[in-house]
């Protein structure tokens, strides 16, 4: 009997080693619906590398970033190739856990110049490692209903003139339709606190650490977003709530600034009957900013790095995965290759036949690199709720942010 | 097992060979083993998902961990974490959160639950399984089916409840204010048919000679509520508010499924257990959220022990016998 055994676990272990050798299958951790864009580069991968096998192992949003939070304290469970979505980014790259792209091997800082600028700026930490490489990225747009917004006697400058022209229009918009030209009052605090910074400068903390939302800047974007508020302009729903999808579906909410990407959800889920109807206009106020984004990194413990480095290459600096990309899920480009892709050029039927993708792709040139914190988080969650405080308790905005200030301090105090 | 273990020890032959001598002793020593084989699974279990979690919570509150810097990276920092989190505003507020929301939450079900069990258990003759079991259905449904459902019934713009009042419409959890109310409503209802179930089977233990003498005696039906139903409930009346006391102030669930994170009520409905988790998994700080989870076990305590010492004392002991 134990010799039987023992045949077996060598005839097993033989079978094992001949098909390694023929092999070799990295493991690739993602989460819808960027799962889908590396689903659907498989097979061109495969004839580019016949002799490495991908495995796509896909989980939720946050218990994706969950598992791999875990799998990097731990140290154990980490795949070869980690998808990164924007919010983690920071936290992650910030970590320390993964392979720095500028070193050799890798010398990803030769890639530099193909991608768009201030991705790089995202991916990179404290220490100067570059932590992933970009996917996908969001340039900030303002969709808006033409339709409404024609019927309230409204044009597109109107909108995006300067915030006060902004707030008016909104005002009129509600009078003549009913609808809101917001969801959120705070998404206008988001953006004004996201734009004109001075270079190198982080929304929330300069490079020595010190934090800056009692300045002149979170003044302004509160004091707007107060003004809309009181204008009545804002739905007061809050964004991937029921409310907010019922909100377009019953146009109630005409407005929405955010990532391009928002046009692709538009479409497919979050409001498919009001097609043709609505418009990408840049943001108000001249700004520019950057809506999220998806990122490719190599964990330091990842078991095949040489192949897994091949596949985060293939995945976002190969021309043709990333207009495939574009595709199959609407997302926008980090190559900037793919971005002079005739795809670019095309008519959009969603956004009433606007060649959009081109107006993105400008916006994309425009947004400034802003460094990334790793309590950036952490600090939009107190400007948060400080400004919550100025809306619904009238706390005034000085008191407001110097609280805020306060406790961002004392949390970032490591 | 055992049974082949006691068949085995019975057929075992008196007198022995060398051989068999060494088998035996093997035998014997199985025997006594056997036990704690058998009993093994629970203490592996508990030593794994039990006791482990709960010391190694108590090593990582003396350290500061960026748990995504792996676990080399943790460093000693003593009651460092314990300080920070007793001078973080947020703490403070979300304590007094938790404790607004084991008030407004946990009196009502009292109130309610104890008429509505002796209103129940006097009353209802053939419907009262079904009935009790009616009140009892909330206990046992998932939270991702309530929190669908109460969504959508508390929806500003679209909601059910809000179609049926008159008025404006009110934001029930997009404002501070109504948010709270909502979330207390949801957790009574949750938690209702529980205490009921608890009373009414505390009622079942009372003797029917007690009532038929006071209904001699004249004794209305508030008379026999007051003055028989209530005394004897005591022990069950501490034993439940005790199960509420640390329900509540564990708080989780509820406003976590019902109060989007993003949103801007979000701080004004948080209770210690989320701020508990937002430090530890959007922060990312795992030592502080440890050291927060020991601070609200050890004010869990301290008023676990003070409602027994406030009307616990003969109750807790009726409860033992």
């Amino acid at each position: 009997m134990p010799s039987i055994l023992r045949a077996l676990a060598f005839a097993a272990a033989a079978l094992a080693a001949a098909s390694a050798s023929a092999t070799t299958t990295i493991t690739v951790a993602t989460f819808p619906d960027l799962d889908r864009a590396a689903k659907a580069a498989l097979p061109r991968w495969h004839q580019a590398h016949p002799d490495v096998d991908v495995k796509i192992v896909s989980l939720q949003y946050a218990d994706h970033h969950t598992a791999m939070t875990t799998a990097l304290a731990t140290g154990s469970g980490l795949p070869d190739v980690m998808a990164i979505d924007f919010k983690f980014i920071g936290k992650f790259a910030g970590s320390g856990g993964f392979e720095d792209l500028n070193k050799p091997p890798y010398d990803a800082g030769t890639l530099r110049s193909q991608f768009v600028g201030y991705t790089f700026a995202q991916a990179t930490n404290a220490a100067g490692e570059l932590a992933a490489l970009p996917a996908d990225i969001g340039p900030g747009t303002l969709l808006y209903r033409s339709d409404l917004v024609a019927k309230a006697g409204l044009t597109e400058a109107d909108l995006t003139k300067s915030w006060e022209s902004f707030i008016a229009a909104g005002v009129k918009l509600k009078a003549a339709t009913g609808a809101s030209l917001l969801a959120d009052s705070e998404d206008i605090v988001d953006i004004v606190v996201r734009s004109n910074l001075p270079a190198g400068e982080g929304i929330y903390f300069d490079r020595q650490g010190k934090v800056l939302v009692d300045g002149p800047r979170f003044v302004r974007a509160f004091q707007l977003g107060r003004a809309a508020h009181k204008a009545g302009i804002d739905a007061g729903t809050t964004m991937w709530t029921n409310e907010w999808v019922a909100g377009f579906r019953a146009n109630k909410i005409a407005g929405q600034m955010m990532g391009a990407w928002l046009a692709g959800h538009l479409k497919n889920w979050l409001a498919p009957d009001t097609a043709g109807k609505w418009r990408s206009a840049p943001l108000p106020a001249g700004a520019y900013a950057s809506y999220g984004g998806s990122f490719y990194a190599i964990p330091k413990k990842a078991a095949h790095k040489a192949e897994a480095w091949a596949f985060v290459r293939f995945m976002t600096a190969d021309k043709q995965s990333q207009v495939d990309s574009l595709r199959t899920l609407d997302t926008f480009p980090a190559l900037l290759a793919a971005q002079q892709d005739p795809v670019i050029d095309e008519p959009m039927p969603f956004l009433g036949g606007q060649k959009a993708r081109e107006l993105w792709r400008d916006i994309a040139a425009k947004v400034p690199s802003i460094p990334v914190d790793k309590y950036d988080s952490m600090a939009t969650d107190v400007i948060r709720a400080e400004y919550q405080n100025v809306i619904t308790q009238g706390k005034d905005i000085p008191t407001a942010l110097a609280d805020a200030k306060s406790l961002i301090a004392h949390r970032a105090r490591r | 097992m055992n049974n082949m273990l006691t068949s085995d020890a019975a057929t075992a032959p008196p007198a022995l060979v060398p051989a068999d001598a060494s088998r035996a002793r093997w035998r014997r020593r199985a025997r006594k083993l056997a036990p704690y084989a058998f009993i093994a699974p629970f203490f592996v279990l508990f030593g794994v998902f039990g006791l482990f979690p709960l010391l190694f919570s108590i090593w990582l509150s003396l350290h500061q961990w960026d748990a995504a810097a792996g676990l080399a990276a943790m460093h000693w920092v003593g009651l460092e974490n314990y300080k920070y989190a007793v001078t973080d505003p947020w703490f403070a507020k979300s304590l007094l959160n938790t404790l607004w929301f084991a008030v407004a939450s946990g009196v009502p079900q009292h109130l309610v639950a104890l008429p509505l069990a002796f209103l129940i258990h006097t009353t209802l003759k053939r419907s009262r399984n079904f009935v009790v079991g009616a009140y009892f259905v909330p206990y046992v449904t998932s939270s991702v089916a309530i929190a669908l459902i109460f969504t959508t019934l508390f929806s500003k713009d679209f909601g059910v409840i809000n179609a049926m009042l008159p008025g404006p419409p009110i934001d029930w959890l997009g404002d501070a204010f109504w948010a709270r109310i909502t979330i207390a409503f949801v957790v009574f209802w949750r938690y209702l048919g529980w205490n009921v179930v608890l009373y009414l089977s505390a009622l079942q233990v009372i003797s029917g000679d007690l009532y038929e003498a006071a209904t001699l005696d004249g004794a209305s039906r508030w008379q026999q509520f007051r003055y028989i139903a209530l005394p004897l409930l005591k022990p069950m009346m501490f034993f439940a508010i005790t199960l509420t006391l640390i329900g509540n102030l564990q708080l989780f669930e509820e406003p976590f499924i019902l109060i989007p994170p993003d949103s801007g009520v979000a701080t004004s409905v948080m209770t210690t257990a989320m701020f508990m988790y937002r430090m530890a998994f959007s922060d990312g700080d795992f030592g502080t959220a440890s050291a927060v989870s020991w601070l609200l076990f050890f004010i869990i305590a301290a008023l676990t022990w003070g409602n027994s010492r406030l009307f616990g004392k003969e109750g807790a002991s009726d409860v033992a016998r």
